[in-house]
Formats: structure tokens, C-alpha cells, sequence
């Protein structure tokens, strides 16, 4: 949404100023107080150091500001108003205010929907509907003692049980309410999250790390089989820069800033971190990191993974982190590659140490229209064999052009289309341009101003090398804008029976165009089969470009009506779309993540091995194989141990099997009670240690090759629920809190048998 | 049956299809107005379609192609350069160049020559529909069998005529139709014939491949990226080669492999097979057919011989129907079948071999696609009267004459049965039943020839003799008229096959338990494999379709254990019988002379004319009473049958096509065959080989 097309100057403070405003919006901090929670500050350890407590965007409260069935923020939505136009209400958004006078028209074409069938959503959200909380009174007493604020309020609990997949919206806003969690924490700090993991150990609770709430993947839904009282720890005031490394060029962050705050207060210091992912405004820095999160500017600052130096994270067994904040080690597998993604199953990430660059000097959008899709495609596979992708392009295929037409405001200068005019005529007459086939790249360019224009041209001229017609500014950015809104058009849809999700999918390049095809494709042909009574929007935008591949993005919708399941079709139809991505040798996600429980437990179990570890290992961090090294002894007990050089699982609960660690630091925790991980001793270099709960072992004492078998399987389904490392000498399992999705997999997939039938049921 | 609406050229078949005369239209109008007029294509996914050099140009610079040329370059120490010049001329020589000029021109030759030739060109209007949307959507192949040269430009003709995108068709050629072998004819001319054949489409597939790795690679990217890029339809024969018997024969999977592998390979959303069954009244090549089957020399195969002579042009040919099925979604078919995610983890351009996964879908569609040519093709009423003029005695038709009014009542039985069976039969509502018999015959009277109440086997005239007529050469001429009236028989031996084996086993096995009836048709199926084509793994369906059919038409009693021949079924179950008779009698033959006479190792060179004179020997002495024994066909498929079932063996070291023969197991099989020991008692099992 930054505009800086005529910017320039070497006047950071100016440009900060500018980059604070735009990204941030108008909001103005939000009232915080609330009897119903409890508020103790944490005297954080650096808390000289905090940059800004002020201007923060999430209170405790989100209901305050934030729809509880749906997307953003309450003040903004679409609506079709009287005159048959569309409004996008509020004052947050460029856009905002605007009235835009094709989409409804485009709306009902597509979807062959009507204003006049309304399918509205509850408004009010009944504390009645949601069940009493199932507490675990112990844990409740030594929480209190703690003084961290919590809630059980009901509207506290419902904002915390779910992400923005469909099939969590749906329901919410026909005012069906599943399980939600029992307890909502706030912890201050990094030492709060440890308190609190130590109770939760101690009581056997289950914990959900909750960051802004944006998961796509299902990873927040508490599953319906877990009996015991699950507690949401909601990091969203842990909020602060911590501090700000200049020499290095790092900030130290607390996990649970969001997107918006994190880049304004950089700002503030001429500072980002250039991570913006779509989410930006409420997804946090906590939940990128459990995700593996991918920002759009990916191309000048880096995924998620490149931008971290150095993570903390809380595990039940103690605290994980580095020694030192070195930018590259190679003692043993980067303890990182299994935190990142990991999805709060393995631990909580309390503070983050992340790259930081200064403002850039100078901005620019741009666009390209190609004459056809594969053309498109043609193009930015040239640009990144030349290496010399923008801070961000995307390419928009044909129907995702025609939409991004539909919502052109009315009479506003930076919004003219290239259809309008003399553009319109130059492309259509003079290049023969089909309008049913062009398509549309948007660029995004930073850095000095003088290499902004060398690098623009250099795009330009492969563009033009592939027929790619340079179509302007204002539809690049508006492109970029777009993106920021979309979730709130899903919205508009859902208010006149029209479903919609979007998923993504990175594949090598040569495969671009047959994922894109084989997958819009299948789409048309599965709503078809499945008697879906209108004919479907199927489309997709290549968003990112890597050396030897890209990232793809999907946004599929349709008209329910005369559906009496939708939400069931529709999740058919979504499983055959990643069933054919797979097929198509796209990967299950490039930066959603997997959590869901859907995608892992039907697409990955029916795979066979080399596809689970592609996708399930790279998440936890290992490659899991059932040799038993020989030498070992036998097993006796239930822990199952995963010793890397040779990815050998073994287990023995009494031999120590942990060696020197220069890269795991001895747990911070205060609390003696918790075990702590590492400790020096002979042996083979510390690598990963699985261990498994006594709950999978469900209270019988495991044969190695089933323990083994259990393991990967749930690995492989990354549900996994153990910790690092054996406590120091311990004979038996301490319980595990970190189990909050694996009795949904235990259930399913502990035999082998009853998976497979699952996965028939299917299909 | 059919009704025909003469004046609007519709006729509707029973099974409420309706098939339209496309020459009707073409008598009332200009022919040349026909093939000028203006053509609107709905294109292949709204996408223009590219330049013949385009797409030539593609297949030389694709990714694959460079591979090969690698591999072929340190294989034979040539350069890249080389190698890859030499794929550019491979390729010339090869490549379609498809041009609407020349489809008009062949639009008007073909409307001039088919209104002399036939009375009338059946096609299905639905199936033409179903194809005109399917191209549009997929990549879509045509997929027709092959009786005749007809065949060749009839389907491009057709999609012409409406407007359908017109295929490339991929045509296997003799090398001196390439211009690169002298002929009698000229060179000149050749080559102009070729230009023709190009610019309507064809492509040209060397006939002996081998092991040309390079030719291989050229035309497999050919066809792929055809395929992929949807430039045209593509029409290819499944079965290979022309079917000189008129039946169905056993799939060749090289050009299938290269069609479906886009798919595999998910390069392509889908594809669309169109299987296409072209069915003739009478065959333009019926006597040539026979004589080669014969063994007997024949003019030179040539494509413009046969089309300049012009009493082949004089001749009425009947009608033909092309009844273009119900397209197959490669998609939905190998759900389950191919997992496309093998092809993930590596280039997908790299030349490799195909998975056994692949390879075991590959074969079991196109014999499925078999099948279903089959089950469309239209039986005509003189099919069902050569069924049973061969299941008279010989001397009937060649002596005596066998009584019209015999024939006719049991062709009118026939009737029943094979519709019965829900066959395809084109037998004219309107017209008297012993009319529609009198002009089959009258339209044969090549092959049979009525007088006085009776119907006698033509025997062939040879132009001023010299010296009496020798018993063998009597033989011979016989011969080459009960071959004719096999390949029309076999026009619908297809409806009958599967119960008819059943009743073979009822009758040899003597026996009414399922599983022994359903051991002994497994090994009848594939003994006969290449007589009657099955789909692989199919073979149990196959038995329960054929049970269920003999409970159909009351032939038998049909139980969870047994089948039981019933009381009213004999008639139609010795007709069944009989129909797989000629082929047991030969094949037994066959193998009495490999078990007693032949060398324990031969040629398939030594063995073809060894045989016939066998059979000759017993036909004139009364002992064998099945010409088909002669058939070069028959002779081939035991062969290979035998091959398959491992009684022959291919000496690897010869050259000479050279076979090992294992005397023990033929003779275990010639056992078998006759009943005296069960099929159990063959090694391998056939069920598990198919
Ligand atoms: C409209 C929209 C656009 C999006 N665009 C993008 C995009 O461009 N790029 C992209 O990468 N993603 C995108 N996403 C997906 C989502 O925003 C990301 O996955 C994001 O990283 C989630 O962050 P969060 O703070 O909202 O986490 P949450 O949704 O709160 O949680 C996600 C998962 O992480 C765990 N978790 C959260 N915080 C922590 C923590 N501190 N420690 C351990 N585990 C934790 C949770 O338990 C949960 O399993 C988009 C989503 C939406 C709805």
C-alpha cells in the first residue's frame, strides 16, 4: 500500500514518517482496560531498552476492534448499498470510503449471484451458545499466583479458537460455536511463557499458542477429542522491540508484536525489517516463525527463515535457544529448521532476533500486461534466471485481471484502468491483445533511486522480450492493494451465498504451467461433478519467483445455493485441488503452512514415504527412519529417541544420550521443577530427540518397532508433541502439554489399518 | 434394426442412435461448392493454434530431444551436431503439413470418389457432437480401427464436413512412399502422393523402427508435443496394422504410450480418446485380403494402383457407417491407476522407461479402447448369413448348393440372438426380410452367387487356362472364397466371442462347474489371444458377462456353482460352438505338426508354408474340414500365443528369427485343447499372464 512513486531523497526520517502512516493506517490505540483480566506488568530483563510501549494496535480485547465471524477490522467491510453499487465503509484503507461502481455487476456475472439472496450473518455473538470451560482448578490457583492475566469470558475464548479457513468462518457466522479453549493467558514476557508452561506441565493442560489469529491452516482449532482443559496463550502483548542493534543491523523483538507495529516502530528508528507478508496488518512475528511465513517483498529481504538470527522458545522441557547469534553454524542440523514452522506444537517462541534494513530511499510500483498467461509465466522465469526479480512480482492470470477490474473506484485518479482510454485502445487494436487472455504482471521496485530506474529498466526490457507491454504505476499498486482487501471481499461473498478460500503451492519452474492449468482445471471439473449448480471462479497469480521454482497462489469460490452441505463439497473440492497439486508435483504449502489437520492427514498419510519427508520432515526438522542403528540395546521403556547423524531411532529412557552442546544454551528457567535439557557429557554430538508422551503410548509399555512406527507416523503427520531431549537422567516421561492436535492424529493414524481406511473414505 | 428415412438420409438404429447420411447432402448440392465454403473452427482452448514450423521447431529444440542427442552422440562418438542435424531430417521426412487448401481439395476428391463407391455414408450424429465439444476442451484422439485403406481420409473428411478440427494422422509407410527406395513407379509421383497425403494431415512412421533410438526420440516428441500443445486432433491405429481378417487384433501400445504420457506426466489437464468404429458393407480389399492371407502373390500394394483401376471404382460397395463413440476421459480411466507423482522427482524431459505402472494402464486401455471399437461397429445382414454359410458343410456350397430358404431361416434365428446380445444391427425395418438377403447377396456376388433356391460358393476365374484344373488349386480357389466369408463372419464374431468360448468349455470340459468352466476359459483366452482380443485382468468379468449373456438368450441356467446347458438352449449353443470350431480344428493342426513334424527349432519363415502344406494335405484327404487352417493370420497368432505361454521360446542368439520349440508343452496344450487333461496341468497359469 506504500506509495513513494515520486519520492527519493535521502531523507529517511521523512520516508519513515511516510512508510508509518501508509502501512499503519488511521488507528489510534484502542482502550486496554478490562476488569475481567487480570493485570500484572512483567519487568521484562532489557525493558531499558523498549523501544515503544506505546502504539500498539491489539488490545486484550480484540473484540474491540476486530469482527469475531469475520475478516479485519469492525469499522471496515464491502457492502452493495441501495443504488447498486458497492461501498468498502470505514476510514482505514485507501480505498476505504470509495464506492466501486463494477463490481457488483462482475459479482453476480461470475457467481450468477443476486443482491436479493442474502445469506447474512448472526451479527450478535451469544455467550450462551459457547460451553461453560472445562478448568482444571489447580492450574487456575497457581496461574493466579503467577499474576498473569487470563480470562474465561466467553467472547475472550471464541476470538481465540480459530483462524480464517472457511470452514472456521462458516460456522461462526451462522452463530455455531465448537470447542473453544477453556482459558485465554496474556503473558508480559518471555518469563510469564515460562511460568506458564511449567503449570500447564505440572497439570497436565493443554496449551495453544495463539499470535494474530490469521492462521489459514486449521493450527488454531482446538481439536474436538482433547479432554483436557486447553489454555490459549495469547502472546499479543508480548509487543515490544526489545532492542535495536544497529552495528549488526538486528532488533530483538518479543514474538507477539504484529506486523503493522513491528514495521511502524522500526520506521520510527529509520528502520524495517521488509517482511510483509499479506497478513501483515494482524499476523505476528511469533506465528510467521511457526509458520515459515513468506512476505511479498521476500526478493530483497528475504522468508521468514532468512530474516531470523536468533530464536527463543519455550518448551516443556526447558528453553531452546542458541548460544551466540552468529549467522551461520554447522555444528549439527540448525535447531532453527525445526522451530520454524513447527506451529506451536513443539514449543512457544517468546523473542525473536531478526535482520533489520534501513527505510529504503525509493519506491516504485509497476505493471506489464502480456498477451497470454504462458507468456507471463515465460517472463518471470527469464527474470529469475537473470536473477533480477523486483522487491516483489506477481503475475495475475486472465480472470484475476478481469477482477481486479471489477473493483476499480469510481472517480479517482490513481485508479484508472488500462482498459479505460487510450490504453485501452492501444492494447486491444493496436497489439491484438485478446482482452479474454492478457494477463498482468505487478511490480514492486526499492532500494537507491538511481538503481531503482536501472533495475526497472532491466525488467521492462525482458518483459518486452516476452510482449509484456509496460501498463503503468497505478495498476501495479492497486494490484498491491488489492491484496490487503481481499479478505475482506470474502466476506461480501459469504453475505450472498458465495464461498471462497485460497491456498498456495510452490513447484519447480518447469512445472509452473501445468500446476496453474491442471488445477484451475480440476476445479471447474470437481464443482461439476460434485453438483455445484454454478460454474466456479477458479484463479491464480504466480506471487513469487525463486531460482529454480515459484510460488503459486489459487483463490477458488462459488455460488452454494442448492447446496444443502457447501462447507462439506466445498472442502471436497479443495482436497481434490491439492490432491492434483501434488500430483502436479507442487508442494502441499509455501508459506500457509500444514497444520490443517485435512491436508496433512489425508494427502500426506496416503503418500508414501519420500513425500512425507519432503513435506513433514523439513517442518520438524528431521528425516525419521526406522533402522535401529545396531549396538543399541534393546528398548525397555516408552521413549523413542531420534539421533541424527544417521537418523537412527532408537530409544533407551535411562542412557544418557545427549552430548556437548555449543549450540543448545542450558535452560534460563527459574523453576527447578523443570528438567533441564542439556548438560555436558560424553557422547555423539546432540542432535534432535523425539520423545514421545505416555499418551501415545496410551499407559502400555511400547515394543520399540511400534514406538518407532507410532513416532513417524505422527511425525510424518508433524502433529508431533515431543520435546527436546531426554531429562537429564530421567527414567519415565514427564507428560506432555505440547499434545494440543496429537490425539486427533493418535486416533487416527496410530494403526496403520484404520489410517488407510480413512484415507478410502476419501476419495 | 434399422429405420431408414430415405428422403432426409436418417436411419435409426435400435438403440435409438441416429446416423445421418453424409452423402445424402452431397448428391443435392455442388461438390465444389462443399469444399469451398467458409470454415468455422471452434479452436482448441480459445488458443490460436501454431505454424506447422512452430510446432517443428518445438519438437527440435525441445529439452528431451537435446538429451537424446547427448546420449546418442557419446553412444556413437558423433557430434551433437550431427546428431542433432540428423533429427532435423528425421523430422522433415515425418512431419504433417496440414492445409486447409488441401482439405478442400481432398474434401472434393473424396465426395466424388464416395458417391461412386457407396450408397451411403452412415455417421452418428450424438457421437460427432460429443466430439466436436470435446475438441475443444482436451487434446483429443481418434482412435478408429482399421479395415481398410478407406479408412485413411474417411474420418478427416467427416470432421470437415462439420466443421471439426481435422486430425494429424499418424501413418505407418513404406520407406518408397518416403521417396527413399526406388520403385517401379516413379519417384516423382511418389513423392507427390506424399506431399498430398502430408498436407492433409499425415505423418509418416517408418515401418521397421527397431531399435533406432533416434528415430524413436524424434517421433515420440513428434506426438507429444502434438498432443500437449493441442495443435490438432490425432488419429491413430490402435491395432497398428490393417486388419486383413476384418477382426479386431491385439493393441500395439508404442504409439499409445506416447499419446497418454502428456497426461502422466500432467503436462496436460487431460485427454480425450475417441474410439472409432468404421464398419463396411463389403471391403474394397475383401479378395486381396484373402489372397494374401493365402499366401498367394498379389499386385504390389500401392495407394494409387488401387484407386486407378477402374473396375474397382465400378463396383458398389454397399454402405458404411462410422459411429464415432462415446469420448473417454483419460483422467477418469486411470484414477487409481497411475500415480502421477512418480514423475516428481525428476526431470520430466529425461528419456526414461516407462514405469511397469504405466506400461500395465497403457495396455489395458488400449485394449479397452478395442473393445469398445467393437462393441460399436455396425453388423450387417450378411455377416450374420456368412456365420452360417460357414457352418455349413463344405461341399453344400461348392457342390449341391445349400437351400435359400434354409439360409434365411437361419439368418432370421441369428438375428434374434445377436440382438439378443445388444448388438449394433443394421438390418432395414421397411424392407422385406428376404429382400434385404437377396441384395447382401447380390452386393457379394464376389463371394456367393444364388440360382434356383440356392446359394453356391463363387470360385474364382482364371483367365484362359491351359491345363485341367489340379485338386489343389481347385482347393485354393475354395479357399480364398471361405476366407471372404470368414473376415464377414468375423464382422461379428465379437458379440459372440466371449459366450461362445464359454460354450467350448461347457462342451470339452463336459463339465457344469463354474470354476472348472471359468480355468478352461482362461486358457481358451489365452490360447487365443490373438484371435480374440481381451482386456488384461478382465478375464473373470469377461466370463460373467458371457454367462449372464447365455442366461439372456435362454441357452443356460446360470447358478452360484454351475452352468447348465438348458433344454431350449442346444440350438444356440452348438451355433456357438461352432463358430470357435475352425479355429480349435486349425490350431490343433498347428500344433500337431509342431509336436510331430517340425524341427525342434524353426523359422517363422519355414514353419508358415510347412503348415499350409500340411492343412492342405488333410482338407484334400478329408481330414481337416476348416480352410481358415490356411489363413497365414492364423498360422501367425499361434505363434505368438505359444510364444506367450512360453512353449516357444525366440533363440536370442539367431537373427533369423529362429524359435526354440518345446515339444512337451505343446503337446500338454494340444491335451488340454481336446479335453484330456485339465488346464491345471499347464505350468503357468493364465489368468495371472493376462
Ligand atoms: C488474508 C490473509 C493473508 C495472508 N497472507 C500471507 C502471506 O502473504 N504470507 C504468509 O506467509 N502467510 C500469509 N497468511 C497466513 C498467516 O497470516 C500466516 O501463517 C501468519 O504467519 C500467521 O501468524 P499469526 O500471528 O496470525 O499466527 P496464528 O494464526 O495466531 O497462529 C498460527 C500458528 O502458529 C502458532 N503460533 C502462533 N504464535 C506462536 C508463537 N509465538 N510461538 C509458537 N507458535 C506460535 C499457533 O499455535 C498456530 O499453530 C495470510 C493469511 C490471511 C488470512
Amino acid at each position: 500500500m506504500a506509495a513513494n512513486g515520486s519520492g527519493g531523497g535521502s531523507d529517511r526520517q521523512r520516508v519513515a514518517q511516510q512508510r508509518l502512516r501508509i502501512i499503519a493506517g488511521h488507528l489510534r490505540r484502542p482502550a486496554d482496560e478490562d476488569s475481567a483480566v487480570r493485570a500484572a506488568e512483567c519487568k521484562a530483563p532489557q525493558s531499558e531498552s523498549d523501544a515503544s510501549a506505546e502504539g500498539k494496535t491489539v488490545p486484550r480485547r480484540r473484540q474491540e476492534i476486530m469482527k469475531w465471524n469475520g475478516w479485519g477490522y469492525n469499522d471496515t467491510k464491502f457492502i452493495f448499498n441501495k443504488k447498486g453499487q458497492t461501498e468498502f465503509t470505514g476510514k482505514r484503507y485507501r480505498l476505504s470510503g470509495m464506492i466501486l461502481p463494477g463490481l457488483q455487476d462482475w459479482f453476480e456475472n461470475t457467481f450468477g449471484a443476486s443482491v436479493h439472496h442474502k445469506s447474512p450473518a448472526t451479527n450478535i455473538l451469544n455467550s450462551s451458545a459457547v460451553q461453560p470451560p472445562n478448568l482444571n482448578e489447580a492450574f487456575v490457583e497457581e496461574l493466579k499466583s503467577t499474576g498473569v492475566p487470563f480470562s474465561h469470558d466467553a467472547e475472550d475464548r471464541v476470538f481465540r479458537a480459530n483462524g480464517h479457513c472457511l470452514h472456521e468462518i462458516f460456522p461462526l457466522r451462522e452463530g455455531k460455536i465448537g470447542r473453544v479453549p477453556d482459558t485465554v493467558v496474556w503473558p508480559n514476557c518471555h518469563n510469564d511463557v515460562v511460568k506458564i508452561v511449567e503449570l500447564a506441565c505440572k497439570h497436565n493442560v493443554c496449551l495453544i499458542p495463539f499470535g494474530g489469529g490469521t492462521s489459514v491452516s486449521s493450527a488454531l482449532e482446538c481439536p474436538l477429542e482433547e479432554t483436557r482443559s486447553i489454555v490459549s496463550l495469547d502472546t499479543s502483548q508480548m509487543n515490544r522491540i526489545l532492542w535495536i542493534d544497529e552495528k549488526n543491523l538486528t532488533a530483538h523483538v518479543e514474538a507477539g508484536i504484529i506486523g503493522q507495529d513491528l514495521e511502524r516502530l522500526l520506521n520510527e528508528s529509520g528502520y524495517c525489517t521488509g517482511h510483509e507478508p499479506d497478513s501483515m496488518e494482524f499476523s505476528s512475528l511469533g506465528g510467521w516463525v511457526a509458520t515459515r511465513a513468506s512476505g511479498m517483498k521476500k526478493n530483497v529481504y528475504g522468508n521468514i527463515e532468512d530474516l531470523v538470527v536468533h530464536i527463543k522458545m519455550v518448551t516443556p522441557q526447558g528453553v531452546i535457544e542458541k548460544s551466540c547469534q552468529g549467522p551461520r553454524m554447522s555444528t549439527g542440523p540448525d535447531i532453527h529448521h525445526f522451530i520454524l514452522g513447527s506451529e506451536g506444537t513443539l514449543g512457544l517462541v517468546t523473542e525473536v532476533t531478526m535482520k533489520i534494513r534501513p527505510v529504503p530511499a525509493y519506491q516504485k510500483y509497476g505493471s506489464v500486461v502480456f498477451p497470454d498467461f504462458e507468456q507471463g509465466v515465460a517472463c518471470l522465469r527469464e527474470v529469475a534466471r537473470q536473477r533480477c526479480a523486483p522487491a516483489s512480482i506477481r503475475l495475475m492470470d486472465n480472470k484475476q485481471f478481469q477482477f481486479g477490474h471489477a473493483l476499480k473506484p469510481q472517480g479517482s485518479s490513481m485508479f484508472t484502468s488500462f482498459l479505460d482510454g487510450l490504453k485501452k485502445f492501444y492494447i486491444t487494436k493496436f497489439k491484438g491483445f485478446d482482452p479474454n487472455r492478457l494477463c498482468v504482471a505487478t511490480l514492486l521496485f526499492e532500494g537507491d533511486r538511481e538503481k531503482v530506474l536501472q533495475h526497472e529498466k532491466q525488467v521492462y526490457d525482458i518483459a518486452a522480450k516476452f510482449g509484456g507491454l509496460a501498463a503503468g504505476e497505478d495498476n501495479g499498486q492497486r494490484g498491491y492493494m488489492l491484496t490487503f482487501v481481499i479478505a475482506y471481499l470474502r466476506d461480501l461473498g459469504l453475505d450472498y451465498y458465495v464461498i471462497a478460500e485460497s491456498f498456495e503451492t510452490s513447484v519447480p519452474w518447469d512445472r509452473v504451467l501445468d500446476v496453474c492449468r491442471n488445477v484451475k482445471a480440476r476445479i471447474v471439473r470437481e464443482c461439476k461433478e460434485r453438483g455445484v449448480q454454478f460454474s466456479p471462479l477458479s484463479t491464480c497469480r504466480v506471487t513469487q519467483t525463486y531460482d529454480a521454482g515459484a510460488c503459486v497462489y489459487f483463490y477458488f469460490a462459488f455460488n452454494y445455493r442448492g447446496l444443502s452441505d457447501p462447507i462439506h463439497t466445498f472442502e471436497q473440492v479443495e482436497h481434490a485441488a491439492r490432491e492434483e497439486i501434488l500430483a502436479n508435483g507442487g508442494s502441499l504449502s509455501h508459506h500457509h503452512g500444514g497444520g490443517d489437520r485435512f491436508k496433512i492427514k489425508r494427502l500426506l498419510i496416503k503418500r508414501r514415504r519420500r513425500v512425507g519427508v519432503n513435506d513433514a520432515a523439513v517442518i520438524t526438522g528431521c528425516i525419521l527412519t526406522s533402522k535401529r542403528w545396531p549396538g543399541h540395546p534393546e528398548p525397555r521403556g516408552e521413549e523413542v529417541i531420534l539421533r541424527s547423524p544417521r537418523h537412527v531411532l532408537t530409544a533407551s529412557p535411562s542412557r544418557k544420550l545427549m552430548g556437548e552442546s555449543s549450540i543448545y544454551q542450558p535452560c534460563t528457567s527459574s523453576a527447578n521443577t523443570l528438567p533441564r535439557p542439556y548438560h555436558r557429557s560424553a557422547g555423539p554430538l546432540p542432535y534432535p530427540v523425539f520423545h514421545v508422551p505416555t499418551s501415545i503410548c496410551q499407559g502400555k509399555p511400547l515394543r520399540l518397532r511400534t514406538a518407532c512406527h507410532r513416532v513417524k507416523l505422527i511425525l510424518g503427520l508433524y502433529n508431533v508433541s515431543s520435546v527436546l531431549g531426554p531429562p537429564l537422567g530421567a527414567r519415565h516421561c514427564p507428560p506432555t502439554v505440547w499434545l494440543h492436535r496429537a490425539p486427533t492424529s493418535l486416533s487416527l493414524y496410530l494403526h496403520r489399518g484404520h489410517c488407510t481406511q480413512e484415507t478410502e473414505n476419501m476419495t | 434394426m434399422t429405420h431408414t428415412d430415405t428422403a432426409s438420409g436418417r436411419a435409426k438404429m435400435d438403440h435409438g442412435e441416429e446416423f445421418v447420411d453424409i452423402l445424402e447432402e452431397r448428391r443435392r448440392s455442388y461438390d465444389l461448392g462443399h469444399a469451398l465454403r467458409t470454415i468455422k473452427l471452434h479452436p482448441y482452448q480459445g488458443g490460436p493454434r501454431c505454424s506447422t514450423a512452430k510446432l517443428n521447431k518445438a519438437v527440435l529444440d525441445s529439452q528431451y530431444l537435446r538429451y537424446v542427442a547427448e546420449e546418442i552422440a557419446t553412444e556413437t562418438g558423433s557430434s551433437v551436431v550431427e546428431v542433432r542435424e540428423q533429427a532435423r531430417r528425421l523430422l522433415e521426412e515425418m512431419s504433417q503439413n496440414l492445409q486447409l487448401s488441401s482439405l478442400r481439395l481432398m474434401s472434393y476428391t473424396i465426395t466424388k470418389v464416395a458417391k461412386r463407391l457407396f450408397s451411403s455414408i452412415y455417421v452418428n450424429m450424438e457421437g460427432l457432437s460429443m466430439l466436436q465439444k470435446a475438441t475443444q476442451e482436451t487434446p483429443v484422439i481418434l482412435m478408429p480401427n482399421h479395415k481398410s485403406y478407406l479408412d485413411f481420409l474417411v474420418i478427416s473428411y467427416i470432421l470437415f464436413t462439420y466443421d471439426i478440427p481435422v486430425p494429424v494422422i499418424a501413418s505407418v509407410i513404406r520407406k518408397y512412399l518416403l521417396g527413399l527406395k526406388q520403385q517401379s513407379i516413379g519417384l516423382a509421383e511418389m513423392k507427390m502422393v506424399g506431399e498430398i497425403l502430408r498436407r492433409s494431415g499425415a505423418f509418416f512412421i517408418r515401418r521397421a523402427i527397431g531399435s533406432d533410438k533416434l528415430y524413436w526420440a524424434v517421433l515420440s516428441e513428434y506426438v507429444k508435443t502434438i498432443v500437449r500443445t493441442g495443435y490438432a486432433p490425432m488419429k491413430f491405429y490402435v491395432e497398428g496394422l490393417r486388419s486383413r481378417t476384418l477382426k479386431s487384433l491385439t493393441p500395439k501400445l508404442g504409439m499409445m504410450h506416447m499419446v497418454l504420457e502428456p497426461y502422466f506426466k500432467s503436462e496436460v489437464f487431460d485427454i480425450t480418446l475417441v474410439p472409432i468404429s468404421i464398419s463396411y458393407d463389403r471391403v474394397l480389399e475383401e479378395s486381396l485380403h484373402a489372397h494374401e492371407l493365402l499366401g498367394v502373390p498379389k499386385p504390389k500394394e500401392t495407394t494409387t494402383s488401387l484407386l486407378k483401376s477402374t473396375k474397382v471404382l465400378q463396383e458398389d460397395y454397399g454402405a458404411m457407417h462410422v459411429n464415432f463413440g462415446r469420448p473417454i476421459s483419460v483422467r477418469q480411466m486411470c484414477e487409481g491407476k497411475i500415480n502421477r507423482c512418480q514423475y516428481n522427482l525428476t526431470p520430466r524431459d529425461l528419456p526414461q522407461k516407462p514405469t511397469e505402472e504405466a506400461q500395465a494402464c497403457v495396455r489395458w486401455l488400449a485394449h479397452l479402447v478395442v473393445r469398445v471399437q467393437d462393441e460399436g461397429s455396425v453388423i450387417s445382414p450378411w455377416s450374420l448369413m456368412a456365420c452360417m454359410l460357414l457352418q455349413a458343410p463344405i461341399t453344400a456350397l461348392t457342390e449341391e448348393g445349400l437351400l435359400w430358404h434354409q439360409l434365411t431361416g437361419k439368418t432370421l434365428w441369428l438375428r434374434k440372438l445377436v440382438l439378443d446380445c445388444g448388438a449394433r444391427l443394421n438390418w432395414p425395418a421397411q424392407t422385406p426380410d428376404s429382400d434385404v438377403m437377396s441384395s447382401a447377396v447380390a452386393l457379394h456376388r464376389s463371394v456367393v452367387h444364388q440360382k434356383a433356391g440356392r446359394v453356391y460358393l463363387v470360385q474364382e476365374e482364371e483367365p484362359a487356362r491351359r491345363h485341367p484344373i489340379s485338386p489343389q488349386e481347385r482347393m485354393m480357389r475354395t479357399a480364398s472364397a471361405v476366407l471372404m466369408l470368414a473376415s464377414y463372419r468375423n464382422q461379428s464374431l465379437h458379440v459372440f466371442v466371449r459366450p461362445a468360448l464359454v460354450a467350448t468349455a461347457l462342451h470339452i470340459t463336459e463339465s457344469t462347474q463354474r470354476d472348472e468352466l471359468f480355468a478352461f476359459y482362461c486358457f481358451l483366452q489365452e490360447l487365443f489371444s490373438y484371435e480374440f482380443v481381451s482386456i488384461p485382468g478382465e478375464l473373470s468379468q469377461d466370463f460373467e458377462e458371457a454367462c449372464s449373456l447365455l442366461k439372456k438368450c435362454g441357452a443356460a441356467h446360470i447358478s452360484q456353482q454351475e452352468v447348465t446347458p438348458s433344454a431350449g438352449g442346444m440350438e444356440t449353443l452348438s451355433f456357438l460352438r461352432a463358430l470357435i470350431q475352425p479355429f480349435i480344428d486349425s490350431y490343433q493342426v498347428m500344433l500337431r505338426y509342431l509336436c510331430e513334424e517340425g524341427d525342434q527349432v524353426l523359422t517363422e519363415k519355414q514353419f508358415l508354408p510347412a503348415v499350409r502344406s500340411l492343412a492342405t494335405r488333410l482338407i484334400l484327404s478329408g481330414e481337416l474340414d476348416t480352410y481358415e487352417a490356411l489363413s497365414s493370420d492364423t498360422q501367425k497368432n499361434l505363434l505368438l500365443a505359444l510364444r506367450r505361454l512360453e512353449a516357444v521360446t525366440k533363440s536370442r542368439a539367431s537373427e533369423e528369427n529362429e524359435f526354440n520349440v518345446n515339444k512337451a508343452a505343446i503337446r500338454t496344450i494340444g491335451d488340454v485343447l481336446s479335453g484330456k487333461i485339465p488346464p491345471q496341468m499347464l505350468q503357468t497359469t493364465p489368468d495371472a499372464r493376462l
